[in-house]
């Protein structure tokens, strides 16, 4: 059984995707501080689950291709662990993971606003992109062949 | 926290959790299992754990339901007797 289009459908999920999106930045980076990462790249993902129950999986597949899946799953662990690395090499002496003071940010900013800035946009936005791409890479992984061999997803 | 919706939430619980694993068809296991997690995520908005709350309803509600039933596709939907 070939994947069948359906109007309301597509219709609904061509409405909700952009909007579930946008929910899944807002979780990720919307408040400084920590949490919310993990929250915002199950919701991304969420949304590419929706995109492919509505215009089926080679669509779904296109948009999120498997080179992609790859590269955003490592690129996420080496923003967070890259700027870990930044902090040790950039406070010489004390040598902290994880040390957002020794930052060049926090010569202008102050100590706290490079916290709420690095962890919002460096590390929940690296934890998010990790999350998102094993996640969606799950979902590809086990509703791809179900199609070719005639199930439904 | 209000002490007797949470009783009733738990009592609620205790009811789809006895129904999900006494229950044949695989699918209405995998749908009960999926309001479980939307009645324990209330359960834990009421008790002021809106970060739990949340990440239940994104992953248990949300994200295994997709994944169990992606699963199902590929395997028989009644149990064995």
């Amino acid at each position: 059984m070939k994947h069948k289009p359906d109007v309301i459908i597509n219709t609904i999920a061509r409405l909700m995707v952009p909007f579930i999106q946008m929910y899944a930045l807002y979780v990720m980076v919307g408040t400084e501080g920590a949490g919310g990462g993990f929250q915002g790249g199950v919701v991304f993902a969420a949304s590419f689950v929706l995109f492919v129950t509505a215009f089926g999986i080679t669509k779904g597949r296109s948009r999120l291709p498997e080179s992609w899946n790859t590269a955003l799953s490592s690129l996420g662990l080496y923003l967070y662990a890259g700027i870990g690395i930044l902090c040790i090499i950039l406070s010489l002496g004390i040598a902290n993971y994880l040390n957002y003071g020794a930052l060049p940010l926090a010569k202008l900013t102050g100590i706290a606003m490079t916290r709420g800035l690095v962890i919002s946009f460096v590390v929940e936005v690296g934890i998010a992109l990790t999350v998102m791409a094993i996640f969606a890479s799950i979902f590809f992984d086990l509703a791809w062949k179900s199609e070719d061999e005639g199930g439904e997803q | 926290m209000i002490i007797p919706i949470d009783l009733l939430a738990l009592f609620f619980l205790v009811v789809i959790a006895l129904a999900a694993i006494t229950v044949r068809d695989l699918l209405a296991a995998i749908v009960l299992l999926s309001a479980y997690s939307f009645v324990i995520a209330a359960v834990w908005v009421e008790m002021h754990a809106v970060d739990v709350g949340f990440t239940e309803a994104a992953v248990g509600a949300g994200a295994t339901t997709a994944f169990m039933i992606a699963a199902l596709a590929r395997m028989k939907r009644e149990e064995k007797r």
